[in-house]
């Protein structure tokens, strides 16, 4: 499916589609929201963006250990490079978010911004990759390299996940859904969104993941190229 | 008929084997005292600065998290030498005596118990230096017991991965940190019960129970992914 040209059209539609749907069709009017409301479209996508890398780049290490293909290591930090740049992405389009509706309007010091718990997960998140890339940094064998990194990867996307959809629920949330606010899922309620936004919503999700895995194919294919040499096949 | 023997009889050998790399780590910590000793002198020496540098005893927010980081650290520093003490030889004979589910059952078990040590007597030290402003000692020591536990779990695996790169010893608490993260804000939150703070009901099983599974969580991870660290 990977060497197919269908889902890179499917990705550019989509996110054409995301782009002029999402700037032109209209939304509900929230009190301090506002407009900014279309910032969903983006900004929330990064972060499913995000998890969806992660998970690809913790697939091809299990399967790195499992068939020491030096493919698999090449796959596996390169999708772990766009998921961090996907959370950094996520970081940026929050930040302005953030600008125009908790501290202006809501009056919320940053202090309390930066202890948000989905701010401390994606943090964390980050913080992982970052080691992630420390340690494979701190080698110069290849092999060793790759097997190392791939058990830190597996170990610590497992601890990640149980981590993001626990914080939520222990920290009070300035995101909505939090618990507080009327809603008790501090995940996403699908409920809680008004059905045209999530015309747009969906299909921008896909939209932009896709996008993600088509900018790591070509990462992963460069990689390949530079190191021609080691991959006898 | 006879796999099935042959089964039980790895298993039972595991446990004689796990016993025997463990009776070997505490030989070794009886043997080179200065380690443990070394160890004892910083956690003394950490709380005693806190001690000099608060002007008076801290509330009970401020003690919690205090404890909870200097737990962190000491972890870090009394776990981080677990795999980093045995060279390059005496690896190869382990190799060539155990399988690596016991030799990793045998780290993880000495960690436990070293870190459940380091632990109690941080908590006396806390008490001596930094007052005592629980309303239930033993509610916080059981908490620290499971802390403890966990924290030093996630470090020995983080120990393992750190001792196969070059730069190790900064490079435990660089990969560590983020992991130990959340464990750290669920201790945090669940030893305020030992403060008096009211939980909701079937709350405080809860959290203890989801401390417990993360620590499972860790121990299977650990013996999956070990032997992969371990040949070379």
């Amino acid at each position: 499916m990977v060497n197919k040209i269908w889902w890179k059209i499917l990705s550019f539609l989509l996110l054409v589609y995301t782009i002029v749907a999402g700037f032109l069709l209209p939304v509900p009017r929230l009190n301090i929201l506002n407009e900014t409301i279309r910032n969903l479209y983006f900004h929330v996508c990064m972060w499913m963006g995000m998890m969806v890398l992660f998970a690809i780049s913790f697939y091809h290490s299990v399967k790195y250990l499992r068939h020491q293909n030096f493919r698999s290591d090449i796959a596996s930090s390169s999708y772990a490079a766009l998921g961090s740049f996907f959370g950094i992405l996520g970081y940026a389009t929050g930040f302005l978010w953030v600008n125009v509706t908790w501290v202006t309007d809501q009056g919320q010091s940053i202090g309390s911004v930066l202890k948000e718990p989905k701010l401390i997960g994606a943090a964390i998140a980050l913080l992982i990759y970052g080691a992630y890339f420390v340690l494979r940094g701190s080698f110069t064998d290849i092999d060793k390299r790759a097997r190392v990194s791939a058990v830190y990867n597996i170990f610590a996307f497992a601890m990640l996940f149980p981590s993001i959809w626990i914080i939520p629920r222990l920290v009070g949330s300035l995101h909505p859904g939090a618990p507080g606010s009327d809603s008790g899922n501090p995940a996403l309620d699908r409920t809680d969104l008004d059905s045209t936004m999530r015309m747009i919503f969906y299909p921008a999700i896909i939209g932009w993941t896709l996008l993600g895995v088509w900018i790591a194919t070509l990462k992963i294919r460069l990689e390949l190229i530079k190191n021609k040499n080691i991959i006898n096949e | 008929m006879i796999s099935s023997f042959d089964e039980f009889y790895y298993f039972a050998l595991m446990n004689q084997q796990t016993l025997a790399l463990l009776k070997k780590d505490i030989l070794l910590e009886f043997r080179q005292k200065h380690t443990f000793y070394g160890i004892l002198l910083y956690i003394a020496a950490t709380i005693f600065v806190i001690y000099l540098s608060l002007p008076e005893s801290p509330d009970a927010q401020i003690w919690n998290s205090l404890f909870w980081v200097i737990q962190l650290f000491v972890c870090v520093n009394a776990v981080a030498k677990s795999f980093l003490q045995e060279s390059k030889g005496r690896m190869l004979y382990f190799y060539s005596i155990a399988n690596p589910a016991q030799f990793i059952f045998g780290k993880l078990i000495f960690n436990v118990l070293l870190m459940l040590l380091m632990s109690l007597i941080s908590l006396c030290l806390f008490f001596v230096f930094l007052d005592n402003p629980l309303s239930n000692v033993f509610q916080f020591a059981g908490i620290v017991i499971l802390g403890g536990m966990g924290i030093s779990l996630v470090f020995t695996l983080m120990s393992a991965i750190a001792a196969k790169a070059q730069q190790n010893a900064a490079l435990i608490a660089i990969l560590g940190f983020p992991v130990i993260l959340p464990q750290l804000l669920l201790l945090m939150k669940l030893s305020k019960v030992a403060f008096g703070e009211v939980f909701r009901e079937g709350a405080l099983f809860q959290l203890a129970g989801l401390t417990l599974l993360m620590d499972i969580l860790v121990i299977v991870l650990a013996v999956i992914l070990f032997p992969f660290l371990w040949k070379d």
